[in-house]
């Protein structure tokens, strides 16, 4: 071919090539962990809105995750990070895993969830660690509900209680935070030694707390408490086998007894993407978003315009004074209490 | 046809074969005789080209096909140990080589067909290969072996793992079938009597070289060498010097001893030989003295079917064994007469 | 001037497989272990627990060889049951005995608790019968549940093995030692055992390797008592985030591994049995006498309760569905389908459901697909490395790198590795085959190389002297003969896919639902209905896997079938 048909070609083909990518939608890609969910219209409504794909890249539990975004921060593999949570957010903002983002609709998010420095991860939503405890049980033999950490260790409770290893369950160590915010970095392996000494169930994993050691649900296990969600209660009723008017468990709320744990999204440092990832963050945190989550991931919106569903409202005991403790104490001395709970727990 | 020259191989240090020449150009049964581990099997691989030579020729129809693949050789290979594909039929292990030839459908049934009833294991055709018993198997092989019309045919020990009567039997009609293809065969054994018995023409392997060719009555009545003699049997041995020419006399610590055969080497008077007296060559006589006389005492008889293995103790010590037609008295002292034509003479290693 | 072109063709059919192992094994590893360095800060050694430490590696390597032993215990009498018999049942059982090799430990320990946990049917029956307040039997968090749940897991592993290899042995060999004057124990303990030693070995190494690097049984049915190199691995890694403490121990826990595996090859020795193949198995035979009758039934008893009842109660427990009074006495047990048809259903309209045809659909494609790649590369590497003395040891260890490494860490190095271009990161469901081959490539080695070997070359020279090219050499009479190998490698490439051992565990994808993602996202959640869909979605993979297992079989006696049909005598 001589020089001019060759450019006529080439041009040809970058203009085709040009046209089927702008025809093609671009692709947001959110990474989160595998408890992520969603309603599917409800990503529909963004994907529409904004005429493109929302690829979701499940990447295992909190941990897992912030790790590969972490090993990944020098090429990011997507454009937005979900899901670390408080115990975490320390960490990923010291490997510099986020870029800020000033969101506007932060102006609906009350203050006490606002805890990132220069709204590097904005808040999602928020759950309570709590202690479940199986109605039945409780009611069947008379037994007085403990109404703080310190009435656990009384003899009535005697291996009554399950908990799981902070150093493998996230419920876990959220119990543990929990009790360190009540009895302090110099007390609670005393706290730990005489619930140990009061026969508590120790397993490593929530599932086998809640399905094998748990009364209260489908397991019908020897333990009628067990470190849970606040919101299990909630999901028992609507994941209930049959029709279900009460939820068979509840929650100890008193003071410290729960850990409140909240997660965050944040974009993550060198997106391609970062126009439409402002409106993915936006969209988490408008009230279409923060109405579906409920029932799909069983935590609270933290935008408090978001209406709650009935069985939220129903079901779950919401505490008053939930613990949490500085983040960064918890960076520095999370390793430390964790040590110090396992030799206590397991020597 | 074939043509093998040069042929050297090695086994670990010391040389399996060397320089082996040899040559088949009509459609014979060509037999390479040995003791085991004198590279006879070695040899027919590497006709067959499942080995290779570090050295020399194989030629065929003048082609050189030393490097030639073995699939593409079409030569018939029968194993030792058989080598039945388990997996198949009888049919299937003889309808395999048809296939791998292309031949249709049709042909190969009729050719499988063709072939077993030579073998007379027709009944066989369905039958899997592992319930078979020795002889079958032996059978099944040749069939297998000859199905694609080889152009040679090579037998690796063929009746080596039969028990006698069986071997005897089986001899008998892989002769049959052997004379009826027109095909040339190479047929390997350390038996002579199996030897004997089929080849037209003997090739004795020994230490990596063929120390004698020829029919196997020539063979047999001059084996080539003192250790040809031992490998046939003739272990009747004894030294001696020449005392005159010709006719051959020598003399033995048993006696003179002339000898008719024509000993193949040109001896000097004095020179010291070393003799092997047949078995069959001794008769039971009144002679007394005199050339070719010998007496033994007789230690001991074994009856041997048609006639009496005699052990006898010769003067000096030595041990004979001589085949009679009657049976001597243990301790008898008889006198021998030793036939001319039973006598062979070697150079003694030792000595000329 | 022949010779050297088949020179270059072994080497490149050993080479193949190096550079698959290359590119999914060494690469990734290599990555995470940079990566690694590069964040080692300069006093990292400071808050190292070597206490936890050794005691963790301590209790891995104790763990390992008494669940390995155990295994021996209960596989050698069943190998020898499998490989001797022949009875009715057998090829059901064989299948049930293998099944659990691909159940997601979650469901494992569910299955377990719901026949021995504290309410588990035996504990209801007992605590019924006897009239007992506590639970009988507690076995919950302790080392008998580890030990039980690896037997549990690997028994298969020594049944197909050795009983293959059994099956396969020419009873020539035995008769030849009985005329002789051997008694049957004299016979099998001079004659067949030492026969049977390299697969015995064999047997030996995969089963160890798996309890080494054993997670989730350690994890969920050892409890926080116990913890092994690679708890302590997945503690450092995704609850502490520190890369070099458990880049540290995923080293300490390869040499480990390697170093035993590595000695006991040594000790096993290279000898290859001389195992004619047989093709029909002529060892099989009924068992005639009263003892062989008795150790039949035995055997078939214990490896039903201790294999198959915990199945039982994983699959009752998702027909029924309980009904329980406010005072949580358990009034009702209703038997329903709900449970499976529920699963079909998504009630929350989430963009994660997963619908169990397409998560079936998807567990089978990779599990079709990295069969089929195991398989290619294991006749490679065996054909490769025939007869070339000192390399085949040195690749078997090779192979076995996989198995010796943390599932978390090459997990990471996957992602280290592959993620770099972003475009990559949509044909990351690709690595899913590649990351099981890895798994299933020793095993298949382990048992197509000595079938390969046994082959005798006389068959294949008969076969090139009747015009067979070596292709057809290899089609023909090399193929048939290893069938029953292949189909066993086949079977275990398959379950381990199936199952998604270790570090794949850590690769699916959303749009890619497998079966055992699907159970674990039930299980994330309270709720009777969501546990009843995870026994429902776990009794499904259960029946597939069965139902493959079964049609794999089928096919190593589908041309004694065809030959019967045609009127074909056999003896």
């Amino acid at each position: 071919m001589n020089k001019k048909m060759r450019t006529i070609s080439f041009g040809i083909l970058f203009a085709l090539l040009a046209a089927s990518c702008a025809a093609e939608p671009q692709t947001l890609t959110v990474m989160t962990h595998d408890s992520f969910a969603v309603s599917e219209d409800v990503v529909a409504q963004f994907e529409e809105e904004h005429g493109i794909t929302v690829e979701f890249l499940l990447s295992g539990d909190a941990g897992s995750t912030l790790n590969r975004a972490i090993l990944s921060k020098d090429h990011p593999v997507a454009d937005v990070l979900y899901g670390v949570d408080n115990t975490f957010l320390s960490r990923a903002i010291e490997e510099g895993v986020y870029e800020s983002y000033n969101s506007p609709v932060l102006e609906n998010i009350s203050d006490r969830f606002k805890i990132a420095p220069d709204n590097l991860a904005l808040p999602v939503d928020y759950g309570d660690v709590c202690i479940n405890y199986d109605k039945a049980y409780f009611s069947g033999n008379d037994l007085d509900l403990p109404q703080s950490l310190e009435e656990l260790t009384d003899p009535v409770y005697e291996g009554l209680l399950v908990v799981e290893n902070p150093a493998t369950s996230s419920p876990g160590l959220a119990f543990m935070l929990a009790t360190i915010a009540e009895f302090g970095s110099d007390g609670y392996l005393d706290f730990w030694q005489d619930l140990r000494d009061n026969g508590v169930v120790v397993v490593n994993d929530w599932e086998t707390a809640y399905y094998t050691n748990f009364s209260g649900s489908s397991g019908q296990g020897p333990q009628p408490m067990v470190v849970s969600y606040g919101t299990s209660p909630a999901a028992e009723v609507v994941f209930a086998e049959e029709e279900l008017e009460e939820a068979p468990t509840a929650s100890l709320v008193g003071e410290n007894m729960c850990y409140r744990q909240t997660e965050f999204v944040g974009i993550l440092a060198g997106t391609a993407n970062r126009g439409m990832a402002e409106n993915f963050v936006d969209f988490m945190l408008s009230e279409t978003f923060q109405e579906d989550i409920p029932l799909n991931m069983f935590v609270f919106p933290v935008n408090e315009n978001a209406k709650l569903p009935d069985e939220f409202e129903e079901h779950i005991q919401v505490p008053e004074n939930p613990a949490s403790l500085p983040l960064d104490e918890i960076r520095e001395k999370r390793e430390e209490w964790i040590e110090g709970w396992r030799e206590v727990m397991l020597g | 046809m074939l043509t093998l020259k040069n042929i050297h191989k090695q086994y670990q240090d010391s040389p399996l074969l060397r320089d082996i020449h040899l040559k088949v150009d009509r459609a014979e049964t060509l037999c390479l005789l040995g003791p085991s581990g004198s590279g006879k099997s070695t040899l027919l691989r590497i006709i067959a080209g499942l080995e290779q030579p570090e050295q020399g020729k194989v030629l065929w129809q003048g082609e050189d096909i030393t490097e030639k693949p073995s699939h593409l050789r079409n030569f018939g290979f029968m194993f030792q140990n058989y080598a039945l594909f388990p997996h198949m039929t009888v049919a299937e292990n003889i309808a395999f080589g048809l296939r791998m030839k292309g031949k249709p459908d049709g042909k190969i049934g009729e050719r499988v067909e063709e072939v077993l009833d030579l073998v007379h294991m027709l009944d066989f055709l369905d039958r899997s290969v592992t319930a078979l018993s020795g002889g079958e198997q032996q059978r099944v092989a040749l069939a297998r072996a000859i199905a694609p019309e080889p152009a040679l045919l090579l037998l690796d020990e063929p009746v080596g793992s039969l028990d006698r009567t069986l071997r005897e039997r089986l001899l008998t009609e892989l002769r049959e079938v052997l004379h009826k293809l027109e095909t040339p065969v190479i047929y390997v054994t350390h038996d002579q009597e199996e030897a004997f018995s089929i080849a037209d023409r003997l090739a004795v392997l020994h230490n990596a070289s063929i120390i004698q060719a020829g029919s196997p009555a020539e063979v047999y009545t001059f084996p080539g060498t003192l250790w040809l003699a031992g490998f046939l049997g003739f272990q009747n041995q004894v030294e001696g010097t020449v005392r005159s020419l010709d006719p051959l006399t020598i003399e033995t610590r048993f006696g003179m001893l002339r000898t008719d055969q024509n000993c193949q080497h040109e001896f000097k008077e004095n020179a010291r030989v070393r003799l092997i007296i047949k078995p069959d060559g001794a008769v039971l006589s009144d002679c007394s003295g005199g050339v070719n006389c010998l007496e033994a005492e007789v230690e001991d008889s074994l009856f041997s079917g048609d006639r009496y293995r005699v052990k006898f103790k010769m003067t000096g010590g030595s041990q004979f064994i001589f085949f009679a037609e009657s049976k001597p008295e243990v301790g008898e002292k008889i006198p021998l007469k030793i036939m001319g034509e039973s006598i062979l003479c070697y150079k003694d290693e030792n000595g000329n | 001037m022949k010779s050297d072109w088949k020179k270059i063709g072994r080497i490149t059919l050993v080479v193949i497989p190096l550079i698959f192992l290359i590119i999914f094994y060494f690469y990734p590893i290599w990555e995470i272990a940079s990566v690694t360095l590069r964040r080692l800060d300069p006093d990292w050694m400071k808050d190292i627990p070597w206490g936890i430490i050794s005691d963790a590696a301590g209790f891995t390597v104790f763990q390992a060889v008494l669940s390995t032993v155990l295994t021996l215990v209960l596989g050698l009498p069943a190998a020898y049951l499998f490989g001797t018999y022949r009875f009715r049942g057998k090829n059901l059982l064989k299948i049930l005995t293998t099944i659990p090799f691909i159940l997601p430990t979650v469901v494992v320990a569910a299955g377990f608790n719901a026949l021995i946990g504290p309410r588990g049917w035996l504990n209801l029956l007992f605590m019924g019968l006897f009239n007992l307040a506590q639970p009988l039997i507690n076995l919950q968090n302790s080392l008998a549940a580890i030990l039980i749940a690896h037997v549990f897991y690997n028994t298969s592993i020594v049944i197909r093995v050795v009983g293959g290899a059994l099956e396969q042995m020419d009873p020539n060999l035995e008769m030849a030692a009985r005329m002789l004057g051997a008694s049957r124990w004299k016979t099998f303990r001079n004659i067949s055992l030492p026969l049977l030693l390299p697969s015995v070995v064999s047997a030996l190494l995969l089963v160890f390797l798996f309890d080494f690097t054993s997670f989730g049984v350690i994890l969920m049915l050892g409890g926080p008592r116990f913890s092994t190199l690679e708890v302590e691995i997945y503690i450092q890694t995704v609850q502490f985030l520190n890369l070099p403490l458990a880049g540290i121990l995923s080293f300490l826990q390869l040499f480990f591994s390697m170093a035993i595996a590595f000695l006991v090859m040594r000790s096993g020795g290279q000898f290859i049995a001389p195992i004619v193949p047989h093709v029909k198995s002529e060892r099989l035979r009924s068992p005639e006498k009263p003892g062989e009758k008795i150790f039949l039934a035995l055997m078939a008893a214990v490896l039903i309760i201790l294999l198959v009842f915990p199945l039982l109660g994983l699959a009752l427990r998702s027909f029924l569905s309980v009904e329980t009074t406010r005072a949580g006495q358990v009034t009702a047990w209703n038997f329903t389908f709900d449970f499976y048809l529920s699963l079909f259903e998504n009630t929350r309209a989430s963009i994660f459901y997963v619908p169990p045809v397409e998560a079936l659909r998807n567990s089978l494609i990779f599990a079709s697909a990295s069969s089929i790649l195991a398989i290619l590369l294991g006749f490679m590497l065996s054909a490769g490395i025939r007869g070339v003395k000192r390399f085949d040891r040195i690749v078997e260890l090779l192979i076995l790198l996989p198995l010796g490494t943390s599932a978390v860490t090459l997990g990471l190095g996957f992602f280290s590795a592959f993620s770099r271009a972003a475009a990559s990161l949509r044909y990351y469901p690709l690595l899913i085959p590649a990351a099981h081959t890895l798994i299933a490539l020793p095993f298949v080695m382990r048992v197509i190389r000595p079938a390969m070997e046994s082959i005798p070359e006389s068959l294949k020279d008969a076969a090139k002297m009747l015009g067979a090219s070596p292709f057809e050499v290899w089609k023909y009479i090399e193929l048939p003969l290893i069938l029953r190998a292949v189909i066993t490698s086949l079977i275990y490439s398959f379950t381990i896919s199936l199952g998604e051992f270790g570090a794949t565990s850590f690769l699916a994808r959303p749009e890619l639902p497998t079966l055992p993602i699907a159970i674990f996202r039930y299980l994330n959640l309270p709720g009777g209905n969501n546990y009843g869909q995870a026994m429902a979605m776990a009794v499904i993979i259960l029946a597939v896997c069965a139902l493959s297992i079964f049609m794999l079989e089928r096919l190593q006696f589908r041309k004694a079938e065809n030959d019967r049909m045609n009127g074909h005598a056999h003896t």
